[in-house]
């Protein structure tokens, strides 16, 4: 290799290095977290600041969720959607202090389903929006929140 | 045609399906034991049964739980049973408590230090019931092995259960003696009564979700004592393996379903 | 980092099933007390490969239990997921399918 396209080479490098953010730990240079989006106060801003404001309703997103919660620390939530090409499931909380619960990607070799356990601080709807072929589509379920038992 | 008819009636008699109480819950508290996460415990649990320690710096792998010496499976299904070498009814904290101080020499009072736990932190007590209880689960619950002792253990359950006492004159029949009461949304289960032992016996010890502490029968006890004002009874006493035996005898012949989710 | 973290993947009807428990307190913060301290990334991958991206909040619950399911599947593939915390504290386990 001539020297100085070695040199080159070298320069490039190390500007990626840089732009990579050398001096964060190893962790954070793969994982995003969107802040914004998971300190938004409102379902509405949570899903404009995901982009996925305006999503349609979809009878092909399937919610399995009890009825009614004993209660709020666990509740179980089963999400599927059966839009060909989901490629992503944001997960919302419409009542809670902060709405977004969850986001997953789904890149290749994964289905767009997962089941998870929320905290709901009362009843509330749970909103999916899931992101198909650059669109998004929701649907939404209601779970009644309740306290049960002595606090024993 | 008739032969095959008469035992296809004489299986449906021999297998009848236990009748258990229905919750309005029932929908949640399936979901939530699928998806729960008290295998973690488990392994915890696992960790503590294997673990040296004592004067005598041995594991409580050779502690007989009522099926032989360090015999898991099933072990938590047959209790509270009679034990020769202690010459009373225990149940499975009593019984481990005893193990802890004779397998391994630990003190009483090192041992039950820290029986209860806390959301951050389980106990060793709790962890073991986890691991212990998982190996039964599928199984009819069958407390007992037949001795005298434990028909008189559970008859003392019995009168514990009705005798009210402390400021408020309450007994455990107090909440749990009528059907179709409540506290707040949970209905209060009748527990001398099969139908509503059944599903409540079968699901302990359970990882408690308003708490999320993991909880065992003893703390059951303990704090339903709490709750009815009265004096704190002593861990692993003859009080306590009454009520457990009392509860557990109503609720035999249930598949085991633990160790398990609470509200 | 503290507690145990177990996944258990198995083949079923011709996808695999990943079923994976985390111990984590999952702190909301709120009461002010202690700060928020919570998983915000997992991730799940198939013989090295990343295939699941996820993003979570405080608002799933303490000692989270997720359910996935990945495309197909074979014996011998080897599933990673691994989890990184607020605090930059950082957990994994792997199992290959039997």
């Amino acid at each position: 290799m001539k020297p100085q396209r070695r040199g080159l080479l070298k320069a490039a490098g190390a500007l990626a290095v840089l732009a990579a953010g050398l001096l964060k730990p190893m962790a954070a240079l793969a994982a995003t977290w969107h802040k914004e989006a998971f300190g938004a106060k409102t379902a509405p801003d949570a899903l404009r600041t995901l982009g996925a404001a305006g999503a349609e309703p979809s009878g092909a997103i399937v919610i399995e969720a009890p009825q009614i919660a004993e209660n709020g620390a666990v509740v179980p939530i089963e999400i599927t959607s059966n839009i060909p090409g989901t490629t992503s499931i944001a997960v919302l909380i419409e009542k809670n202090p902060f709405p977004l619960a969850a986001k997953f990607d789904f890149l290749d070799g994964a289905l767009p389903y997962v089941k998870l356990n929320a905290k709901m601080g009362e009843t509330s709807d749970v909103r999916v929006v899931a992101t198909a072929g650059g669109r998004n589509y929701t649907a939404a379920k209601e779970i009644k929140v309740t306290i049960g038992g002595c606090g024993g | 045609m008739r032969a095959i008819a008469c035992s296809a009636l004489l299986a449906l008699a021999v297998t009848p399906a236990l009748a258990q109480k229905q919750s309005p819950f029932a929908e949640y508290q399936r979901m939530a034991n699928e998806n729960s996460p008290i295998e973690l415990f488990e392994i915890l649990g696992e960790e503590a049964w294997k673990k040296r320690q004592g004067t005598k710096n041995v594991s409580l792998e050779q502690c007989d739980l009522g099926q032989g010496p360090g015999v898991l499976k099933g072990a938590y299904a047959g209790l509270p049973r009679y034990f020769a070498d202690a010459d009373r009814v225990m149940d499975l904290e009593t019984r481990l408590l005893h193990c802890m101080m004779t397998l391994q020499g630990r003190s009483r009072e090192e041992a039950t230090k820290r029986v209860f736990g806390n959301a951050d932190n389980p106990s060793e007590m709790a962890l073991l019931s986890a691991y212990i209880a998982r190996a039964s689960n599928g199984m009819p619950m069958r407390p007992g092995s037949g001795h005298p002792k434990e028909r008189a253990t559970i008859e003392l359950g019995q009168k514990l259960y009705f005798h009210r006492a402390g400021p408020w004159d309450f007994s455990c029949a107090s909440c749990h003696g009528e059907e179709d009461k409540r506290i707040r949304m949970s209905e209060l289960p009748v527990l001398y009564k099969p139908e509503h032992a059944r599903p409540m016996l079968s699901t302990w010890p359970s990882y408690r979700v308003s708490t999320s502490v993991l909880v065992t029968l003893q703390w059951r006890m303990n704090d339903c004592y709490r709750q009815m004002r009265m004096p704190e009874p002593v861990y692993g006493s003859e009080a306590t393996v009454a009520l457990i035996s009392f509860m557990t005898k109503a609720a035999e012949g249930a598949t085991y379903r633990g160790p398990a989710i609470k509200r | 980092m503290a507690g145990p973290m177990k996944m258990r993947a198995t083949l079923a009807g011709g996808n695999t099933d990943v079923r994976v428990l985390m111990s984590h307190p999952m702190d909301t913060g709120q009461g002010g007390k202690t700060p928020p301290y919570f998983i915000q990334n997992v991730t799940v991958k198939v013989n090295g490969r990343t295939v699941i991206e996820g993003q979570i909040s405080q608002a799933i619950s303490r000692n989270p239990v997720f359910s996935f399911r990945l495309k197909g599947g074979s014996k011998g593939d080897r599933i990673e997921v691994s989890w990184l915390d607020n605090k930059g504290d950082s957990n994994k386990t792997d199992a290959v399918i039997a």
